[in-house]
């Protein structure tokens, strides 16, 4: 590990200006992602701020959503009762994410940004376009079993490996960010980037930009579902997964949301299937029409062709679970 | 041994002994023995599978703060074992086995050691370690298992059997005949392996390492260095689970003792989990082909059973994998060949159950896929080939209860609820299964020394020089101890893990409890043997006896035909102003036994389980485990024991698979986040069910080994489990969602 220098800041100004002020300064929350990366030699920040004294972890509701802040953790969120009555999807996510000891560290703000684990990015030793931009992407023709099938690159074929952020994107969450520049708000799907050229982003936040909560609106879904297939019961990640927020009334889907986990660079939102559902009936039948929908366009490569059928099962079941 | 002793009777707790010290923190393991003056080391390893170094670039790395050396290949001191030894037979030399760290510049795996980075702090010496770089002569590799076996030329013969006919399934009624895949998987125990070695002068050393056998490394450590073995003092009081990666020495303990010589310091060397992969063995990746032919009765006609698996191109390494089908069940004409794939990576090694743990999972799967064909129940087709005697050698087993074993699991699974048509039960719209398999391993009795210290004060110190990985040794031990003396458990302490003591076996092929605890027999023999003639001799009631005339009794001396008189040994000590008396005893090897008996210890592990029917889920609902073990010591580590290999057995069929990028030649989920072991999510409830006969030959206590047969077995079993939920029968472990999916 290279020595880099620590920092304490309880506010939000003063942690944005200790992050301007040196160039490779990162911010640490829970450090479950940033220092893992550190011992492997995958990031080497010069400095880290560390923010979790900032007074941002309240989760708090109005009329119109529910504000959760970035510092958070990802057990407080889960269990929450605004958040397990009006979001269950969510916490549902939370709980399928990580083991129980990382979710009990890991914040809201830390959980969107973390790194992919695809195993090329985290060993140095080896070829990998978004640790090392021209480097080369070893999964491609290495090993990719845990990789996309939607919105891959010829440079990069990673994936997001967050739960939290599938059911956030379904939600139509928001990212409340604070920079140098001023506060923003992002729609989460946003949020986000497809790796494209420049795998080496992972989202839209700006330089200095520090996330300081997320907003979910307040909604009508009165079916909720997230479902995970994974190759152990947990600690491990999303082969796929699909969240699921229905408003069904007299059993015609009124309103659907829909994205997936596993299959692609950021939480993939499944746009063309909630279009397909609304107005159709809550059925095994439409959900398996919609299963083809969603999977349609994914391309598979030697290992993780099995996503395809997988993905396409995955969405039948989550639907179906979400009505029973 | 006297007469009285009733092992049934178990009248005493059996806890841990070392449970308090293990779960306080106050047990110290290889890496936690703190010493003065201790510098901290940190391999560099290679990024390429297989050419040379050409150039090390070690000039930043010396001059970062608090290096104190950075020893490889130019720069290594000469070690007597590392050097070939002559070729010329007339000439004896010890030449390491293995890896020979630091030697030459050699690559031969990825993940290699070609540098080991001493400084005064761990984190220092990992900064340093980063900064160490190698340019390389890179050559062609392989790396792929799938790829070499097809290769003829790469193949090593490792021993052909014939029985009978050659390939006589093939004239049978009924035959099936298949392939079989099992990854690489690793042992990967919580206890990371970890050496501290510590120079006194030019000659003599200690070293506290994780290591099962004490005296195999002392061994190995006197003569690859040249040293005497007095002078060689290994400690391993407490081990951290190791399953078979601590049976022998890796290149981490040699190059820590070099170290320490170099530094003049005592040197503490841990390796990280990624290095676990790299340098500690595995179980090998393994490809089988069997074929099994009945009759329409399910009499077997022939068997037909052929390996391979991969080795390391610096070193051989084999084990029995197509040997159980050589014996396991009664078949007249059997016969098996085995080869080795030689690739570049590091060497495997025995991991629990080494062998039939491979084995059985062809053997098992195919005779389950007989049993469909035949339309036999698989537990009757297992009966109906049952081995009265061994198939090969034709000698009456020691004792065999496997025919319980059956009969226990049956019941407590449920075996009447199992459908016989594979995907025709559900529950609330899952997939339902049950599966069984059965398990064996060697039994037998090897060498071992122990010495027991009664004192006056009514305790007993028991000691050997063996290891106590995690399966409970020193807890029966100490209960062997309490029952043939008749004192408390928390009279007796047993001494283990250190070279001092009196030579111990290596622990390992589920050995420990009988061969020390043989030895721990003749210890309380001897014990009472003393202490009956020190009453004769000194005491004036005895003085008319014979020693057949006392008889020793929960701590008692009495006359046999006047049991008023008596006195206690602790009296009769301090009478004769010894503070304790002291025996050593040594029980040897069970080679006269073998000659005239098969040894083996059974398991039978039943397995009901869902399957989702869509997304190919799986989840475990029940194992019962059962097993012939002979008469069960202690029964609470026995059973978690047993438990331990389920859940090692749950992750050989479902969850465990190293995966090797063949580009690059480089392992790429070394670590414990893509390596998956099972979690507690994916454990169910695991019944341990034991036989519980004393096997009359082969020690005096009754009991043949665990350790192996709690594993060997599991992974057909849910594989077989899986076939009779769903009909899909899945040949290449592990069984992962994907290959269920329909």
């Amino acid at each position: 590990m290279i020595n880099f220098e620590f920092v304490r800041t309880s506010t939000v100004k003063n942690a944005i200006a200790a992050l301007s002020k040196t160039p490779g300064a990162q911010f640490i929350a829970g450090g479950t992602n940033l220092v893992d990366l550190m011992k492997k030699g995958v990031a080497a920040p010069k400095r880290l701020i560390d923010i979790n004294s900032l007074p941002l972890r309240d989760i708090t509701s109005d009329s119109k959503g529910i504000l959760i802040g970035a510092l958070a953790l990802n057990s407080e969120v889960a269990e929450h009762p605004l958040i397990k009555n009006k979001l269950s999807l969510l916490a549902k996510a939370l709980d399928a994410g990580a083991s129980a000891q990382l979710r009990n560290m890991a914040t809201i703000g830390g959980n969107i940004l973390q790194r992919t684990r695809c195993s090329y990015f985290n060993d140095s030793t080896m070829p990998c376009n978004k640790r090392e931009p021209g480097s080369g992407c070893g999964a491609k023709n290495g090993y990719h079993r845990m990789h996309a099938v939607f919105g891959a690159s010829d440079k990069c074929i990673a994936v997001h490996p967050s739960d939290m952020c599938v059911a956030l994107a379904a939600l139509d969450a928001v990212v409340h960010t604070a920079g140098p520049k001023g506060e923003r708000k992002v729609l989460f799907a946003d949020f986000h980037r497809l790796p494209g050229d420049n795998p080496e982003l992972d989202h839209h936040l700006q330089p200095g930009e520090l996330i300081t909560g997320i907003y979910v609106p307040a909604n009508s879904f009165n079916k909720q579902h997230y479902l995970k297939i994974r190759d152990r019961a947990s600690y491990a990640f999303a082969l796929v997964s699909v969240a699921v927020a229905l408003e069904v009334t007299d059993g015609i889907i009124k309103n659907a949301k829909l994205s997936m986990g596993g299959v692609a660079h950021k939480p993939w939102r499944l746009i063309s299937t909630e279009q397909f559902l609304v107005g159709k009936a809550a059925s095994k039948e439409t959900f398996t029409e919609a299963a083809a929908v969603a999977m349609t366009g994914a391309v598979g490569l030697t290992h993780n062709r099995f996503k395809i059928k997988m993905g396409k099962a995955a969405v039948r079941e989550a639907l179906l679970q979400a009505i029973r | 041994m006297d007469k009285e002793i009733n092992y049934t009777e178990s009248y005493f707790a059996d806890d841990r002994v070392d449970g308090i010290e293990k779960v306080t923190g106050k047990a110290k393991f290889a890496a936690e023995h703190p010493l003065a003056e201790m510098a901290y080391a940190v391999f560099v390893c290679s990024t390429i599978p297989k050419g040379a170094i050409k150039n090390m670039v070690l000039y930043e790395a010396r001059n970062a703060p608090g290096v104190l050396d950075i020893i490889y290949y130019l720069n290594c001191p000469t070690i007597p074992g590392h050097r070939p030894y002559d070729k010329d037979p007339n000439k004896k030399g010890f030449e390491w086995r293995g890896l020979k760290v630091f030697n030459d510049n050699i690559i031969y795996s990825n993940g290699q050691p070609i540098a080991l980075v001493i400084a005064d702090t761990l984190e220092r010496a990992v900064y340093a370690a980063s900064l160490v770089k190698a340019e390389y002569v890179t050559e062609d590799f392989i790396t792929d298992f799938e790829k070499g076996k097809k290769d003829e030329a790469l193949l090593k013969k490792a021993g052909d059997y014939k029985r009978g006919e050659a390939d006589a399934y093939k004239t049978a009624a009924v035959f099936v005949e298949d392939e079989y895949t099992i990854p690489i998987e690793t042992h990967n125990p919580m206890e990371l392996h970890a050496t501290t070695a510590v120079w006194e002068g030019d000659n003599k050393l200690t070293v506290y390492d994780k290591s099962q056998g004490p005296k195999g490394t002392q061994a190995e450590l006197a003569r690859n260095f040249g040293l005497d073995e007095k002078n060689v003092r290994v400690v391993t009081e407490y081990v951290g689970g190791a399953f078979g990666s601590a049976l022998r020495s890796w290149p981490h303990v040699p190059a820590a003792v070099i170290a320490a010589r170099k530094v003049k310091r005592p040197v503490k060397l841990v390796l990280t989990r990624e290095q676990m992969f790299t340098m500690v063995g595995y179980r090998p990746h393994a490809w089988q082909k069997i074929a099994i032919g009945a009759g329409k009765d399910g009499k077997l006609v022939g068997i037909s059973h052929h390996a391979i698996s991969n080795t390391s191109t610096y070193e051989d390494f084999s084990e029995g994998i197509v040997g159980v089908s050589q014996f396991l069940y009664d078949c007249p004409n059997v016969n098996t060949s085995y080869k080795l794939l030689p690739l570049n990576i590091n060497t495997p090694t025995w991991m629990r159950g080494p062998g039939p743990a491979t084995g059985c999972f062809a053997l098992e799967c195919a005779l389950d896929d007989l049993s469909y064909k035949l339309n036999i129940d698989p537990i009757e087709l297992r009966l109906i080939n049952y081995a009265e005697v061994h198939p090969a050698s034709k000698l009456p087993w020691t004792s065999k209860f496997l025919k319980e074993c059956y009969a226990l699991g049956k019941e407590k699974i449920g075996w009447h609820n199992r459908a016989a048509i594979p995907g025709s039960l559900k529950e609330n719209g899952m997939l339902v299964g049950y599966g069984m398999a059965g398990g064996v391993f060697g039994a037998g009795r090897g060498q071992a020394a122990a010495k027991g210290i009664l004192k006056s004060d009514g305790s007993l110190v028991l000691q050997s020089a063996v290891s106590d990985m995690g399966p409970g040794t020193s807890t029966a031990m100490v209960t062997i101890g309490a029952e043939l003396m008749g004192l408390p458990m928390n009279k007796i302490k047993f001494e283990l893990g250190d070279t001092d003591l009196p030579p111990g076996p290596t622990q390992g092929g589920s050995g420990s409890t009988s061969a020390v605890g043989a030895a721990i027999n003749a210890v309380c023999d001897s014990l009472k043997q003393t202490l009956k003639e020190m009453a004769i001799q000194q005491v004036p009631a005895f003085s008319t006896a014979k020693p057949e005339d006392v008889q020793y009794k929960k701590g008692m001396l009495f006359f046999k035909s006047d049991k008023t008189i008596s006195i206690s040994y602790t009296d009769l000590l301090q009478q004769s102003g010894k503070p304790e008396i002291e025996v050593i005893k040594d029980s040897a090897r069970a080679s006269a036994e073998a000659q005239k008996y098969a040894m083996h210890s059974f398991s039978v592990h039943f397995v009901k389980l869902q399957v989702h029917p869509v997304t190919g889920v799986i989840r475990l609902e029940h194992i019962v485990s059962t097993a012939d073990a002979g008469k069960i010591i202690t029964p609470k580590p026995a059973r978690s024991q047993m438990v331990g290999g389920a859940v090692g057995g749950i992750g050989m069929a479902l969850t465990e698979e190293v995966v090797i990028d063949h580009h690059f030649g480089r392992y790429v989920n070394s670590n414990f986040g893509d390596y998956h072991v099972p979690v507690n999510a994916d454990t169910p409830i695991i019944d341990v069910l034991f036989a519980d006969k004393p096997d009359p030959i082969i020690n005096p206590m009754g009991s043949k080994g665990i350790g192996e047969i709690a594993l060997v077995g599991v992974a057909p079993a849910i594989a077989n489990a899986v076939y009779n939920a769903t009909g899909k029968r899945v040949r290449e472990l592990p069984i992962t969602p994907d290959k269920l999916l329909s």
